[in-house]
């Protein structure tokens, strides 16, 4: 047993990291979010990094490799709060021509919600109906489904404990996967949001000092920094092992993690922390929109439970 | 990142799991919680067998993998804890192991595997309890000897321990951590008296110790004079190591018993409680998960374990104090019978977020070890 990342999984996650650096730095992040569309020549630029191909075989001109790899990849799509519907073109590579270049956009429903529609190439699960949303999240559009919104006792757990989506029917190993992909989203999004609020912490000063001398704001990181580390090595187990309960646990952690730890980082940066200016809400408003898709807690916890 | 054990590990675990099968029966029953003298003879009976079959220094000498797995499959099967012997195996022992001359290894470490000698720890006092460096309990040198003279509390096991690991100041002028000794007390020294602390589980767990005038001869010291502090955090850092596997197992366990009685009586159809269970052992399982990740990366680095036991600590406290919440729901009136033992555990968990660096302190470490922020109140 070794748990820590090999070395080639250290180097993937360097070079992904140096990958988004060079395109989508914070200045495209803005940039979007000040004209939110959805970027065709960055979505290539992903395609061509192997980003939807990463799990493909090597025969069918994919990466290769497995899920510990693809989560190492959504995280750190997720600190830099990549736009898109990524986790959706990530599944669907390999079964939709085009997915897996950059070449074709695919989103699917999820718990009532369609983000990305208009933008969309392909569109998986009924969307019959969908009706615009006024997005709370600036950088991911929204339809909703009606009739699916809400359903929560349609997607309570089976007799046996057996994954159920909203829409009846069980999840099959394309949701897992998406919802194993947004948690690791939510773990790089917590990291990130635990790594701003520090930075912040060392730099802001009040009362002669700098603030993250004070205990009552570094208890705040530390406990940020034990939130992200809980749901990253539950995340990271879950793609290992594969395991339906496991990944579920690990959604449920992951969006705690990420959600908390936006709200820990925007009190920390105070006054600042409540402006558009500041990027912490782009953080919480995207952990908010994950959490409510795939496997929200509501039905993480259900599963999870019916498994004990 | 690689969950599987080698076939080396497998092997390993596959004899335990016999070993245990074949030695478990043996057990003489558990004795009572209030009779510190046989539960002293059980734990030690328990090592006694440990040791007769080579597992004794598991502990130390093992890789962090296998501690891993021996805590592990000791728990699956219901064996005994290290109980009385804790400090000797988990603080006192690795220490002298550490930064012992040949001597005193020869000396302490033999009886502590034998399950022959226990040790109980001095450490915190009236006045130095998270700020363990104030200590002031004194030892002045007397030729071969130190005299000292003060008061020790929180002191587990003192009642039936022999020996006892001391921390003294031998140089008040020093600055606070530079002026402590680590000394080996044998608790029959004249002048050593030892007063029971009742808990508010109504046990006597721990102790205060009462220190006039003993003599300790200057070969007991481990390590140079004054420098007991450096000597101390050897020992402290193997506490927030794979100290709590064998809790975790528990933890998942309970969670399993909770979940069968919670269908039994009704409980369960509540949404509420169903869901809080269903979080819980989410939570469990991933403080397993990231033991797995601490252990792999002290068998990488080679042995102690750093500030992600912090991170470990501060969340499992937490979150078994919860275990024992649900539990309690669960229960419902039931949970105000001591007959029951989930109420018991419940009042000891209490001592979670306090015993070996109380949360605010684990978050002063994670915050300024790992976040690098500054020191400061």
């Amino acid at each position: 047993m070794d748990f820590r990342l090999t070395e080639d999984q250290r180097a993937l996650r360097k070079g992904v990291r140096e990958l988004l650096a060079r395109l989508f730095d914070r200045e495209a992040l803005r940039a979007a979010v000040d004209a939110p569309s959805l970027d065709r020549e960055l979505w290539r630029e992903l395609g061509a990094a192997g980003f939807f191909a990463l799990r493909l075989p090597e025969e069918e001109g994919g990466v290769g490799l497995g899920l510990p790899e693809a989560v190492l990849l959504f995280e750190e799509a997720g600190r830099v709060l990549l736009p898109g519907p990524l986790v959706a073109t990530h599944v669907a590579a390999g079964a939709l021509r085009g997915a897996a270049e950059g070449e074709v956009v695919v989103t699917s429903a999820s718990e009532g919600l369609v983000p990305w529609l208009d933008e969309a190439d392909v569109v998986l699960g009924s969307t019959e109906g969908a009706v615009p949303v006024r997005s709370v999240d600036p950088l991911t559009p929204l339809h909703r489904v009606p009739g699916l919104v809400g359903a929560v006792g349609a997607g309570s757990p089976g007799p046996a404990g057996e994954v159920r989506p909203a829409t009846g029917g069980p999840v099959t190993g394309d949701d897992l996967v998406a919802a194993l992909l947004s948690a690791a989203e939510q773990v790089g999004s917590a990291g990130r949001t635990t790594d701003m609020a520090v930075a912040h912490a060392r730099e802001r000063e009040q009362f002669g000092q700098v603030i993250g001398g004070f205990q009552a704001v570094k208890h705040l990181c530390a406990g940020m920094l034990v939130r992200a580390e809980l749901a990253r090595a539950a995340v990271r187990a879950a793609a290992v092992t594969g395991d339906p309960v496991e990944i579920a646990g690990a959604k449920l952690l992951a969006d705690e993690a990420a959600t908390a730890n936006a709200r820990d980082c925007l009190q920390v940066h105070g006054g600042m922390g409540f402006t558009w200016e500041a990027d912490v809400h782009l953080h919480l408003k995207r952990a908010w929109v994950r959490s409510e898709m795939w496997l929200p807690a509501a039905r993480a916890e259900e599963v999870v439970a019916a498994h004990l | 990142m690689d969950l599987a054990y080698s076939a080396e590990e497998e092997e390993f675990r596959a004899r335990l799991r016999v070993w245990l099968a074949a030695v478990l029966p043996t057990l003489p029953p558990r004795p009572d919680p209030l009779d510190w003298p046989a539960r002293r003879a059980y734990d030690c009976g328990w090592q006694r067998r440990l040791h007769d079959a080579g597992y004794a220094d598991v502990h130390w000498d093992a890789s962090p993998t296998q501690r891993l797995i021996f805590l592990e499959e000791t728990e699956l099967a219901g064996a005994p804890y290290v109980g009385a012997n804790f400090v000797g195996l988990l603080h006192a022992g690795p220490t002298i192991a550490a930064e012992g001359t040949a001597a005193q290894r020869d000396r302490w470490l033999p009886p502590v595997l034998r399950g022959d000698e226990v040790w109980c720890q001095g450490f915190s006092e009236p006045d130095a309890g998270s700020d363990l460096a104030s200590l002031r309990t004194r030892a002045v040198r007397d030729g071969d000897e130190y005299v000292v003279s003060g008061q020790k509390i929180w002191t587990s096991h003192a009642e039936v321990a022999d020996w006892c690991e001391l921390l003294v100041r031998t140089d008040p002028a020093a600055p606070k951590h530079r002026g402590i000794s680590w000394l080996a007390m044998p608790m029959d020294a004249p002048g050593v008296t030892v007063r029971p602390l009742r808990t508010l589980a109504g046990s006597t767990e721990f102790a205060e110790m009462f220190l006039d005038e003993v003599r300790i001869p200057v070969g007991n010291r481990v390590g140079d004079e004054n420098d007991g502090w450096r000597v101390t955090m050897v020992t402290l850092s193997f506490e927030r190591g794979t100290a709590f596997v064998g809790e975790v197992v528990a933890c998942r366990r309970l969670l399993g018993e909770l979940a069968r009685t919670a269908r039994e009586n009704g409980t369960w159809d509540d949404p509420v409680l169903r869901r809080r269970l269903g979080r819980l052992s989410a939570e469990f399982q991933a403080l397993w998960r990231l033991t797995q990740a601490n252990v792999s990366e002290a068998q990488a680095t080679g042995g102690v374990p750093g500030a992600g036991g912090s991170v470990f600590k501060l969340h499992y406290s937490h979150a078994r104090q919860e275990l024992y919440e649900a539990a309690a729901t669960v229960l419902g009136p039931d949970a105000l019978d001591l007959g029951h033992d989930w109420t018991l555990d419940r009042l000891s968990s209490l001592s979670y977020t306090i015993a070996a660096g109380t949360s605010q302190i684990q978050r002063n470490i994670v915050a300024e070890r790992i976040l690098g922020l500054p020191k400061g109140r």
